[in-house]
């Protein structure tokens, strides 16, 4: 019992990591079109500046620099992905090629120049004492994997509000079903698509420093990594869908910490690919997408 | 009183692909009324309207009231007054009646949704229902609503709004548009002769891209020869 409760504890963690790198992805592609491969690099950037000015905080005790990190580590990344939207994908919009290259260009540089600034290691995190402990439900718990299942419950819930609630969200909606007709309505869709980014940035970029407190480090890879099954989550999912994001990132949590625990290591990852495929094949559109 | 026309536009043409689907295509739309863009399928009608929005790549001008638009993106055209009824409707079939009107309100004046519920009654009572969920010819309310909405609208262009529709929807869709003539100008690209002989005052015909007929609907309907060669029809006058 222990055991299945700290794996699914710890499946739900790791997919609400990917939920916070997928939401931002499905958005930017259901509205924009766009293939952001540069969404690792957000999520990267986002964590080193958060813990360096974290680090850099001269005062305050250990959650007043965790809380900090997390302002500047979702700060950076809504800032870094708005001009990169404006300055990199906004002249490359219906050239798919050229954008697939800008952002892929992007993501590899970036990661190269963290390297090359902070070396391949992995850096030790000072985080707060609770975030290193456990908390007991029918096992020892890490209380990190609670806090990133609370953040990214929490990110759902103000991006369903945003979605459901708000004009921009309701533009984004109508954006992602029919752009042109968006602007034949007198609506600036330019301006929905920075807001897209921004968002999509701003919850990569948490997902980076909660991702720190997950592994108690950061290196300049795991952005990369982990965009890969954000990817996969995004297509199992449905292009677009928030909620499908959320779904998706589940079930690729879970499945990946039974399988690489009752399985052979490595076997999560493979199941992965595999449902992925599946989907592909009977549901095209993911699991709560449209069938285009 | 002035004789400039309110929609302008001169020597539109529009290229898509290797295709020349506009050439030189010019005419003029007054003030007030409904003119009728008419001619066979394929000859353009529909490109024309899209490429007075900005909707496809063009040269050429396009005026409203004076002004220059096509330097303007798609949305910045709208905002001059220039509102739009897609051929295939195009309503956002995830978002809600009341949902997909609420996106179609801008300018400073407050929308028309009592003009909107008296046209379409309907609507109301559906403002919950995804608009994805409606036949046919309910879409075809919602995509007239949203631009009757507006008052800022000073020209609406209504591309086939009664294509695919039953009988009852074309009398309704019909009556919507003279009513809506009373509150902006409106360019209605028609296929049914029927419904744009009852409705349109002013009429332009493409044909193979380019504009062969500017004159009156009465005319064109009493000239069977201009009729048959132009729109196809067996006796002019009749749909």
């Amino acid at each position: 019992m222990s055991t299945i409760a700290l794996l699914v504890i710890t499946g739900l963690a790791l997919g609400a990591l990917y939920f916070l790198i997928a939401s931002g992805l499905s958005l930017i592609w259901g509205l924009m079109r766009v293939l952001n491969f540069a969404h690792g690099a957000f999520f990267t950037v986002a964590s080193y500046c958060a813990f360096i000015a974290a680090a850099a905080l001269p005062a305050g005790g250990p959650w007043l620099h965790f809380l900090f990190a997390v302002a500047v580590g979702v700060g950076v990344g809504g800032v870094f992905a708005a001009l990169t939207e404006v300055v990199l994908v906004r002249p490359l919009y219906e050239r798919h090629v050229g954008q697939v290259l800008v952002t892929v260009g992007l993501a590899l540089a970036t990661t190269a120049l963290v390297q090359g600034g902070f070396g391949a290691d992995p850096r030790q995190l000072e985080l707060p004492v609770w975030l290193t402990g456990t908390t007991t439900i029918f096992a020892a718990i890490p209380n990190s994997r609670l806090l990133t299942i609370a953040a990214a419950a929490l990110v759902l819930v103000l991006l369903r509000f945003f979605l459901q609630r708000t004009r921009y969200g309701l533009i984004v909606r109508a954006g992602v079903e029919n752009r042109a007709m968006v602007s034949a309505l007198g609506i600036d869709v330019q301006r929905a698509f920075t807001l897209v980014f921004a968002i999509g940035g701003m919850a990569a970029g948490l997902a980076g420093v909660l991702a720190g407190a997950y592994y108690g480090t950061i290196d300049p890879f795991r952005g990369t990594a982990m965009l890969l099954f954000a990817f996969i989550v995004v297509v199992i999912g449905g292009l677009g869908s928030v909620t499908g994001s959320a779904v998706a990132a589940v079930i690729v949590g879970l499945l990946q910490q039974f399988l690489n625990f009752y399985a052979a290591a490595g076997t999560g990852d493979f199941a992965v690919v595999v449902l992925l495929a599946v989907v592909l094949l009977r549901r095209p559109g993911g699991l709560f997408g449209s069938a285009t | 009183m002035t004789n400039e026309p309110l929609l302008d536009v001169r020597e539109l043409d529009v290229f898509i692909g290797e295709s020349h689907i506009l050439q030189n295509v010019s005419f003029a739309v007054r003030e007030g009324g409904i003119t009728g863009l008419l001619g066979r399928n394929g000859v353009g009608k529909t490109t024309t309207l899209r490429g007075i929005l900005g909707l496809v790549r063009r040269t050429g001008s396009v005026r409203l009231a004076g002004e220059e638009l096509t330097r303007l993106p798609v949305h910045e055209v709208v905002r001059r007054g220039v509102g739009y009824v897609p051929e295939d409707r195009d309503v956002f079939a995830g978002l809600t009646v009341a949902e997909n009107l609420r996106l179609a309100e801008r300018g400073s004046a407050p929308p028309r949704y009592d003009l909107v519920y008296e046209l379409f009654p309907e609507l109301r009572e559906r403002a919950a229902q995804k608009a994805g969920t409606l036949s046919g010819g309910q879409q075809q309310m919602v995509s007239l609503a949203r631009a009757l909405l507006v008052p800022d609208n000073r020209i609406l262009l209504i591309d086939e709004p009664t294509k695919g529709l039953s009988p009852l929807y074309v009398k309704n869709v019909a009556d919507a548009l003279q009513r809506a003539a009373m509150v902006a100008t409106i360019l209605l690209v028609e296929q049914n002769f029927g419904v744009a002989s009852r409705l349109v005052g002013d009429a332009i015909v493409l044909d193979q891209g380019r504009v062969v007929f500017r004159g009156t609907i009465a005319t064109l309907s009493a000239d069977p020869e201009l009729a048959r060669q132009h729109l196809g029809l067996a006796t002019a006058g009749h749909a």
